[in-house]
């Protein structure tokens, strides 16, 4: 699952380093952090050249490398590095690091093939969709929780939005089975990619009774998979609903978006987004 | 009766009794209900709080004095409230606590209602000289905040000025920062509502 960036907080706030403050020594030093021997430095690295959209050669390369990374372990197995690495080459967008995020879904820890996922998700790499697809193998009756630990047996989630952003229509009959999972957050990703993979208006309605649930956080996951697949006849469910105005918003802008042409001037704007934006100014 | 009423609320010990309580509060319509109507800002129960901050909005400019000293610096949930309803009071007095909140609260649920409540504060209650420097005032934050990183608090920037464009001497300012951010702004939902704003 990406969770949804409407946070109350401003992502600038509290950083160690911004663009505006040194940074050309910011780069510097994570590139050359990214070969560091102390791995909490590796680590920091590697989220620093994410968050700041770092793309140059440099750090898609170090990064590329870094998915490899054998030294950064947790007592669990887990791979912090791997991790990191990548979540940032997703935002980057260069496809050179495919190959190896493909690989990464066969990492075995579960954090590793989630984020790998979700990278592939934003680079909307078709050529991911069968590597994809096998993380569903078994379906739902293996779709279970893992023992001990708080995360089922694959990054369902991230895997089934990933094939809907794709657009993997070939996957559809394996995620529909997905919309009866116990799981309430894994249902919504399975309405999501369905939406996007059907067009059927039946599955943006699902998402659109979610925001009644009664809890917050699934309220909020629906806000986000409707911002994400552009549900127009949710929006005023959406102002509606009972979740921070921030989610509100970026969910509507999520709807705006998809309502508008590249060329703002040359049509200018149609009716439903006006609709939008009043609901959108009511929230401010 | 609004002493009692006023108990009432302090001894709510559900979220739905917090709620019957505030509405019976508000229902009073009575100016001693204003500092314990503030008070259910900070109580974390968003249906009271709403129903506080349209009881506020109605007692409307008797309530602005208070409801600018009573604001919350510790708890931005409760601030936002604030600021939400002195934007909605719309007295001029507020403007320097929205210029602050809009220009350097930390949280963005505060930054947007302030710069939305900058655009339509009732200007013509103020005198000539001072209208001119406040109008001027809420220009200047605007036109600062339109530059900001999160997307959402150029879009309330966009609404704010759209809203002060009604002031004749600042129009030509607001059209060309307007103009600005149709052609520069990296996003597609804020460009739509510059266009609005030009459009009306």
């Amino acid at each position: 699952m990406i969770e949804p960036s409407g946070s109350e907080y401003s992502a600038e706030n509290g950083l160690h380093l911004t663009p505006e403050l040194g940074f050309a020594e910011g780069v510097r030093d994570a590139l050359a952090n990214l070969q560091s021997s102390d791995l909490s430095l590796r680590y920091y690295a590697a989220w620093w050249l994410g968050k700041f959209r770092v793309s140059c050669p440099e750090a898609i390369d170090g990064l590329i490398a870094a998915l490899e990374d054998e030294s950064d372990r947790t007592e669990l197995g887990g791979y912090p590095l791997r991790r990191n690495a990548a979540r940032a080459l997703g935002k980057l967008g260069n496809t050179k690091a495919v190959p190896g995020l493909i690989k990464c879904l066969e990492c075995p820890d579960f954090y590793v093939r989630e984020a790998a996922a979700q990278s592939l998700e934003m680079l909307r790499e078709k050529t991911a969709v069968s590597a994809l697809i096998k993380l569903l193998d078994g379906g739902v009756s293996q779709a279970v929780q893992v023992p001990g630990r708080p995360h089922l047996t694959q990054p369902y989630e991230a895997v089934v939005e990933a094939l809907g952003a794709i657009g993997a229509t070939e996957a559809i009959s394996l995620i529909q089975p997905f919309l009866e999972h116990p799981v309430p957050r894994l249902q919504c990703a399975a309405a999501r990619a369905m939406y996007q993979l059907t067009q059927d208006p039946a599955y943006g309605e699902r998402l659109v009774k979610m925001l009644d649930n009664n809890d917050l956080k699934l309220r909020r996951v629906a806000l986000g998979d409707l911002g994400a697949i552009g549900y127009l006849a949710a929006a005023e469910a959406i102002a509606d609903t009972k979740a921070e105005n921030s989610f509100k918003l970026l969910a509507l802008k999520g709807l705006l978006e998809h309502q508008l042409t590249d060329e703002l001037d040359a049509i200018g704007v149609c009716d439903h987004a006006i609709r939008i934006m009043n609901l959108m100014d009511s929230l401010l | 009766m609004t002493d009692e009423l006023i108990s009432v609320v302090a001894l709510a010990d559900t979220p739905a009794r917090m709620v019957t309580a505030v509405q019976n509060l508000a229902a009073a319509k009575d100016t001693a209900a204003i500092p314990t109507l503030i008070a259910v800002f900070g109580y974390n129960n968003p249906a009271a709080a709403a129903v506080a901050v349209a009881a506020l909005t109605e007692l409307g400019e008797k309530a602005v004095p208070q409801l600018i000293a009573q604001i919350d610096d510790y708890n931005y949930g409760a601030r936002a409230y604030s600021i939400r309803t002195l934007a909605a009071i719309a007295d001029p007095r507020a403007i320097d606590v929205l210029i602050t909140a809009a220009a350097t609260d930390f949280a963005p649920t505060v930054r947007r209602a302030a710069a939305k409540g900058l655009g339509k504060l009732h200007w013509h209650k103020l005198g000539f000289a001072e209208r001119q420097t406040a109008s001027q005032q809420a220009l200047e934050t605007l036109l600062f905040i339109s530059q900001d990183s999160d997307w959402s608090i150029r879009y309330a920037a966009v609404v704010g000025l759209q809203s002060l464009a009604k002031i004749g001497d600042l129009q030509q300012p607001i059209r060309d920062r307007l103009k600005e951010m149709l052609a520069t702004d990296a996003e597609k939902a804020v460009r739509a509502r510059v266009h609005l704003a030009q459009s009306q």
